[in-house]
């Protein structure tokens, strides 16, 4: 971004500063903030709490880049075509290209700031190949790059919160810092003109509880994913979508809403799981069942010959390094659908998960390096995968789909910096990026991948508001002030109503209990492997929970840090949003990704190389789309579902999804001749073999 | 998993609550009782209280108020008094703390001002990363960093594992209203940034940050802050290193 030219003026017609505003800070607001404030745009960062309290401090693998520090012959265009093809090719090829290509800029970048990366002899940031990649390619923090990450980003943004304003003169704004963060807010509604165009945000104080609508030129919505709303899964308690939600009833297109991760290797949790990091997997863990599915002795009793290392088996080139999605739907097609997997001793009852084991890596890994996943695994009771086998099992961890965003391709073929239209959702004015968007990872991501795409997104997303603001005819600080207090009004109204209590709708529930059924719902609708009949339980669940929220009550009157009245206050938009994750699914007849329909087990390009568009329909139901049309900048702009394959075309993926009739499930010793393959380390980081990228049987 | 048979059946809180930073005069115990299960940890138990908001009386209360993010000891948000301990309650299992099946006592952090319940507002140690200049000056170039040895690396990660918890504060003697300490976590980020190799550049004005009121001679040597740190940062290591930098700059500073 060039800083020399004297750009749009500081200050509105009104004499008000012209701030944009970023909502969230995770590592892809604090980006966004962060390139924003370099670039000289007055910024607000809003957030539920502090920024340290982020989810994305959960992330743990690391940060792709092909820096190919161990000379494997790793490059930008080996990463590409990793993510295309664990994606199964629903990701705009144009956009992953690039993000590939910076991806060594993203990670000197942090270096930079301090992250402290594990480091080669040589004393550059050490790589390990997670799930999914060809090549050893994570640079990583031991297996706390997420916090690390978000400890850097704090420092910056802090750094740019004692700087000022400064005019095209080079006149200091007093008492106007470049970048103010606001804490303990919640984006509960956006503020549009009379042309639907995103002028400010409604928030509510999560402590005083005051409802607010605050002018902004552009607002950028980094507000995470919504993981959060399905049962048994491992997302972060912020993690529920109350702003994406907010900002489909107000218009915005989503995109793949179906599209939910499922990590294979969770812990035991009470209603809740906690994840083991894929660098578990990376430094060499090896997932096992027993042989005998009857086998009730204790794992370590049972001698490596009756282990079946059913990932090894199945998948002789990656091993137990298959992405997310192959792992989690063969743990879950053995466990559940075969009835295998480890059992409980007492009962005798499938548990419905499978060993994660690292004894035999435990000598040989270096201080630190899994540090974060076996402090937090042994704590929570799961136990130390260093000392004996973990329990481990599938559990919804992040969301693929989200906000549609939009990008321009220029005559390269490549992303157009600085065009306005990056990142811009369907609502003019509103942008959208990190989890909360849809359009770096495809239906599945590689592992390694979202902290890039939020970095990366970011750049794109604060070039592209800097833009749409510099092209503005008129701000939105001089927009007549009724606009705002409608909104205003209107969003505290629907506060009250939440605070008053039932209006009907049955026995009275508590919003945490109307909040644990619809998470249940979806839980059992769209869980790894989705099936017809569940998808239709899911259906009139919801729709029973639309009916039912009527009947919500908030014991609690205070006008102090009320958070069942918050809520019972976004409830219907979270209703509406697991009505929307349903609908698609059910759209999406085929499998892909982390996408998984029971009766339709095959990828389907010819019908379904498209994103799931769909906008709210007044009745809450989605209503899809073949194209967004949408104004940016005065022009009006369409584009289609279909997916950008420009640059290699679709891919097949590195392995095939278990799929159709085939057992997972090791046969009857019988009938297989006792060989040990020498694999014994498999998917270590120190394999010299590597897998060649075609596809293998399953 | 604890497939050890549990046969307690509930498990009962001692909770301090309080209705709002004005409102020191609601400050109160209210006892609740949920049911146990395996691996429950005291997240889980708030959980289960704010679904069902009663006391052991059986009347309905307001659920009790309290943050929580990461759910597994990363972002510190979860951080209370538990049994008199500061802990994070999202990774403290029920039969750690109440192994006999003795009630639990939940208390906010008491360095800080109550926002309600076990809600506290820690601003003040964020401040405090900006009074000791917690940043790298980072200019606008893409260059890779200088490289940094593996003990180096090891060392400095050590240090960086920080989640903004609070316990340091919450143990230090220092640490009070009539003090200006800026506590063990902001004087370990100095530690960890003079250590980087671009954020040595700047280590003298950190130290400098450090070396007034405040500072790092405010330490009293009680060694608390190890003892409850969450990720076992050497916090007692960094602050003699910081003092002995701190002097070395002040007899000798024209000279770095
Ligand atoms: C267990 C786990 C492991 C992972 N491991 C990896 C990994 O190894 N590598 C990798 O690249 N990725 C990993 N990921 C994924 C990655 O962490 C996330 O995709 C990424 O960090 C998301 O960042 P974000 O900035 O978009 O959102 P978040 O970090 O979710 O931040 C959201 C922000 O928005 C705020 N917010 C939310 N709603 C509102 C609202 N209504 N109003 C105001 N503010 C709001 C929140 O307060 C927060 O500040 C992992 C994820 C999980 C859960
Ligand atoms: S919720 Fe993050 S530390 Fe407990």
């Amino acid at each position: 971004m060039s800083l020399a030219s004297p750009g749009p003026a500081l200050r509105s017609e009104g004499g008000k500063l012209r701030r944009v505003a970023v909502v969230g800070a995770g590592v892809a607001g604090m980006a966004t903030a962060l390139e924003l404030a370099r670039a000289r745009v007055p910024v607000d960062v809003l957030s539920l709490l502090p920024a340290k309290r982020a989810p994305s401090v959960a992330s743990r693998g690391g940060v792709n880049a092909a820096l190919d520090v161990n000379g494997e012959g790793d490059s930008p265009r080996q990463h590409f075509e990793d993510t295309i093809r664990v994606g199964e090719s629903l990701a705009h090829q144009p956009l992953v290209s690039a993000m590939c290509e910076a991806a060594p800029d993203i990670v000197h970048l942090l270096d930079r700031m301090g992250v402290p990366f594990h480091r080669t002899g040589e004393g550059r940031p050490a790589a390990r190949r997670l799930p999914g990649s060809s090549h050893a390619r994570a640079a990583f923090a031991g297996a706390t790059t997420g916090h690390a990450a978000v400890s850097a980003l704090d420092q910056q943004l802090r750094r740019f919160e004692g700087e000022p304003c400064v005019d095209a003169r080079g006149v200091e704004i007093p008492g106007e810092p470049l970048v103010r963060r606001l804490e303990h807010v919640e984006l509960v509604g956006l503020v549009q003109d009379d042309a639907g165009v995103c002028v400010g945000v409604v928030t509510q104080d999560l402590r005083a509880m005051t409802v607010k609508a605050t002018p902004y030129d552009a607002v950028v919505l980094a507000t995470g994913g919504f993981a959060g709303l399905f049962a048994g899964g491992a997302a972060s308690a912020l993690s529920l979508g109350t702003a994406a939600a907010a900002a489909y009833r107000q218009g915005a297109v989503f995109a793949n809403a179906e599209l939910i991760e499922h990590h294979p290797t969770a812990t035991h949790g009470h209603g809740r799981a906690t994840i083991v990091s894929s660098a578990a997997r990376a430094e060499g863990g090896r997932l096992w069942v027993p042989r005998d599915p009857k086998d009730l002795r204790a794992p370590r009793d049972i001698p490596e010959r009756e282990r079946d290392y059913f990932l090894e088996r199945l998948y002789p080139s990656f091993g137990n390094l298959v992405a997310h999605d192959v792992a989690a739907r063969a743990i879950h097609r053995l466990c559940v659908r075969e009835g295998g997997g480890v059992r409980d001793p007492r009962s005798g009852e499938s548990e419905r998960a499978v060993y994660l084991d690292l004894v035999h890596r435990a000598a040989r890994l270096e201080p630190g390096q899994l540090r974060g996943v076996v402090d937090v695994t042994t704590r929570l009771g799961a136990g130390d995968p260093l000392a004996g086998p973990v329990k481990v099992f599938p559990a919804a961890s992040a969301t693929l789909g989200g906000l549609w965003v939009d990008f321009e391709k220029g005559e390269a073929g490549r992303p157009v910096r600085g065009s306005p239209r990056n990142h811009a959702t369907s609502v003019p004015g509103l942008y959208a990026v990190g989890e909360v968007e849809h359009q770096y990872h495809g239906a599945q991501r590689l592992p390694g991948n979202a902290l890039l795409a939020s970095i990366f997104g970011a750049s794109l997303c604060a070039q592209a508001v800097a833009s749409y603001r510099g092209a503005m005819a008129r701000s939105a600080y001089d927009l007549p002030r009724s606009i705002f207090e409608k909104s205003e009004k209107q969003r505290a109204d629907e506060y009250a109503a939440a605070l008053a209590g039932p209006k009907g709708g049955g026995e009275p529930l508590s919003p945490y209990a109307l909040l644990d059924e619809l998470r249940a719902a979806l839980a059992d609708g769209c869980g790894v492997e989705r099936d017809d009949d569940g998808l239709a339980r899911a259906e009139a669940k919801l729709a029973e929970l639309d009916e039912r929220r009527a009947a919500v009550e908030v014991t609690d009157s205070s006008s102090r840090s009320n958070q069942a009245a918050a809520l019972a206050r976004a409830l219907p938009d979270l209703i509406d949003l697991g009505r929307l994750v349903v609908a698609c699914a059910k759209r999406r007849d085929e499998s892909r990704g982390a996408h998984a329909r029971a009766s339709h087990d095959a990828r389907d390009d010819g019908r379904h190389l498209a994103a799931t568009l769909a906008r709210r329909a007044p009745d809450g139901t989605p209503r899809f789309l073949d194209a967004v049309e949408y104004t940016c900048v005065g022009a009006t702009v369409h584009v289609s579902a279909a997916i950008d394959t420009s640059v290699v075309g679709p891919l097949a993926r590195e392995v095939p999804r278990p799929h159709g009739s085939g057992r997972v499930s090791a046969p009857p010793a019988k009938d297989r001749e006792p060989k040990r393959p020498a694999r014994a380390e498999r998917g270590g980081a120190d394999k010299k073999d590597r897998p060649a990228p075609e596809d293998e049987e399953a | 998993m604890s497939t050890k048979k549990d046969d307690r059946r509930k498990v009962r809180l001692r909770v301090l609550r309080q209705d709002a930073p004005d409102k020191p005069s609601s400050r109160r115990f209210e006892e609740v009782e949920v049911d146990l299960h395996p691996s429950m940890t005291v997240h889980d138990c708030l959980e289960a209280v704010r679904r069902r908001p009663v006391n052991v009386k059986g009347a309905a209360i307001a659920p009790i108020a309290w943050e929580a993010s990461c759910l597994e000891e990363t972002c510190g948000a979860c951080t209370m008094m538990i049994q008199g301990r500061p802990r994070q309650a999202c990774a403290t299992l029920v039969s750690e703390v109440s192994p006999k099946g003795q009630p639990i006592v939940l208390e906010p952090l008491g360095k800080f001002p109550v926002e309600r319940d076990l809600i506290v507002d820690r601003a003040k140690m964020f401040d405090a990363l900006t009074r000791v200049r917690a940043w790298v000056k980072l200019d606008g170039s893409a260059s890779p960093a200088p490289a940094e040895g593996q003990g180096a690396q090891q060392g400095r990660y050590e240090l960086s594992s920080c989640i903004a918890c609070g316990a340091c504060l919450e143990a230090c003697p220092e640490v009070h209203d009539g003090s200006a300490f800026v506590g063990a976590a902001a004087l370990n980020e100095v530690r960890a940034l003079n250590l980087h190799p671009v954020g040595r550049l700047d280590r003298g004005e950190r130290l400098e940050a450090i070396m007034g009121d405040g500072g790092v001679a405010d330490c009293g040597k009680a060694q608390n802050c190890v003892e409850v740190c969450p990720k076992a940062i050497p916090l007692v290591d960094s602050i003699g290193e910081l003092s002995r930098e701190t002097t070395w700059r002040w007899l000798f500073g024209w000279r770095r």
